[in-house]
């Protein structure tokens, strides 16, 4: 139910009688129409975290990579590259 | 797919794997709250890899496992004796009522209609002015900005054949309610990662101290579960309760701002009946006066909460955590989800039909 998947936005337009800005977003490569109310700063070129129709948040490209150096500072990571 | 596909690389979940193992010296009972995480321990068996030491259980966090069933029959009764446009998630449908599902009413002809999105509703109610529109509006945190959306658009539209049936749950004291059962054996908490993009991580505080838990704001892929798990593993070895948050990629602390403003305005925090566990005070949301023309139970009339029919289906201990599916006598017996005796059974999400699915994985 709390499904919410990230996607790449592709473009962005004004629907409902110009009174919602609404994106297209592509989940690798299916592309879905979502509101962007609740994410004003969005822009083309952003991934955002798409749910029943919404984007609710941009995924941040820096804390992302923090789940694997996480690990290479535990070295953990190094451990199963040899 | 990026940022889907990075976190399902199984060299990195054995790597946390390979950390948690460890670490860990002492038997915990960690508990995920978000049936959407249910889902993906189970389907990545992930649940078969950890140690012995760690025990999982499921939380109540699948909303169409926790739906009353009073509700199931309001909506039944709105589709097939007052003739609207029933719109509904479509795990919903599913969902046996006391005479019969949403399913069993679209088969007898009633209009019901699987959506993806709440704001489609709108559109119909659009399209089909002379008929009643009703979004059966079930969820957590993360589907409330989406429902209360729909009532916006329903409004500046001037719309007035479109309301909603209310379901929304809360995960705070449903955490709290947990914690308050005096067999509960939870140690520590995942908690829902895309409930905490909506509210931000400002909730979990206070019950990090007050129960002394730890509570790790978590994402949905086999990484983050593992990372998820192994930082909850190490508070606990360590004696330490605090809320940590792993999936700060998209959970910023102070959470949607703009979504809880849509929230705030839409709605207000009410009571809530959760299905088989019962009455959690001020553990979801009702529409707020100024909306009344948009709740379908004001418009419709209220029926009389009918007794729940249980059956022997005993989802409110495993929605408690305290019993797990298979120690239902019913569990892929009497209960399959083709024929569903209760709620867990039906949704992808529900604990008891994440296991049935996986089981073969699991085992
Ligand atoms: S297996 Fe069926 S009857 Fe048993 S708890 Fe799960 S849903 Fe209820």
């Amino acid at each position: 139910m709390c499904l919410a998947i990230p996607g790449k936005v592709e473009s962005i337009e004004f629907m409902y009688d110009n009174s919602v800005r609404m994106a297209k977003v592509s989940f690798g490569g299916i592309i879905k129409q979502a509101s962007l109310e609740m994410l004003p700063q969005a822009e083309v070129g952003d991934y955002v975290l798409v749910h029943v129709g919404v984007a609710i948040s941009r995924v941040d490209e820096e804390e992302a990579q923090k789940v694997f150096e996480y690990l290479r500072e535990a070295g953990e990571l190094d451990e199963l590259n040899h | 797919m990026k940022y889907v596909t990075e976190y399902r690389d199984a060299d990195i979940v054995h790597s946390y794997l390979a950390c948690i193992k460890s670490i860990v010296t002492k038997p915990w009972t960690i508990m995920e709250v978000c049936g959407g995480q249910t889902h993906s321990l189970v389907k990545h068996g992930l649940l078969d890899i950890l140690p012995p030491e760690i025990t999982i259980v499921h939380g109540p966090g699948c909303p169409v496992c926790v739906t009353p069933q009073s509700l199931i029959n309001q909506a039944v009764s709105l589709s097939i004796d007052h003739k609207v446009i029933l719109c509904s998630f479509g795990d919903m449908l599913r969902v046996p009522g006391s005479k019969m599902s949403l399913l069993e009413a679209k088969a007898r002809g009633a209009d019901v209609r699987i959506l993806y999105s709440p704001l489609e509703a709108v559109e119909i109610a659009k399209k089909f002015p002379d008929k009643q529109v009703v979004f059966f509006a079930v969820g957590f945190e993360t589907t409330a900005p989406a429902n209360a959306l729909s009532v916006l658009h329903a409004y500046r539209a001037g719309l007035k054949n479109y309301s909603i049936l209310t379901a929304h749950v809360l995960v705070p004291p449903a955490i709290r309610a947990i914690m308050d059962d005096p067999h509960t054996r939870v140690n520590g908490f995942l908690a829902a990662g895309h409930v905490c993009t909506i509210m931000g991580n400002s909730e979990y505080y206070p019950i990090a101290e007050e129960y002394k838990i730890p509570l790790v704001v978590t994402g949905f892929e086999p990484v983050d579960l593992m990372q998820g798990l192994y930082l909850t593993i190490q508070q606990l070895e360590e004696g330490k309760f605090e809320v940590i948050n792993q999936y700060s990629r998209v959970v910023k602390e102070e959470g949607n701002p703009e979504a809880r403003a849509v929230i705030n305005k839409v709605f207000e925090v009410s009571h809530r009946n959760w299905r088989g566990i019962g009455v959690i005070p001020r553990s979801g949301y009702a529409l707020r006066e100024e909306f009344a023309l948009y709740d379908a139970e004001k418009k419709f009339g209220f029926l009389s909460q009918d007794q729940e029919n249980v059956n022997g289906c005993i989802a409110g201990s495993i929605l408690k955590g305290l019993k797990k599916p298979k120690d239902c006598p019913h569990f892929n017996k009497t209960c399959t989800p083709l024929n569903p005796l209760g709620a867990p059974m039906v949704s992808t999400e529900g604990a008891c039909a994440a296991y049935y699915h996986f089981s073969g994985i699991i085992e």
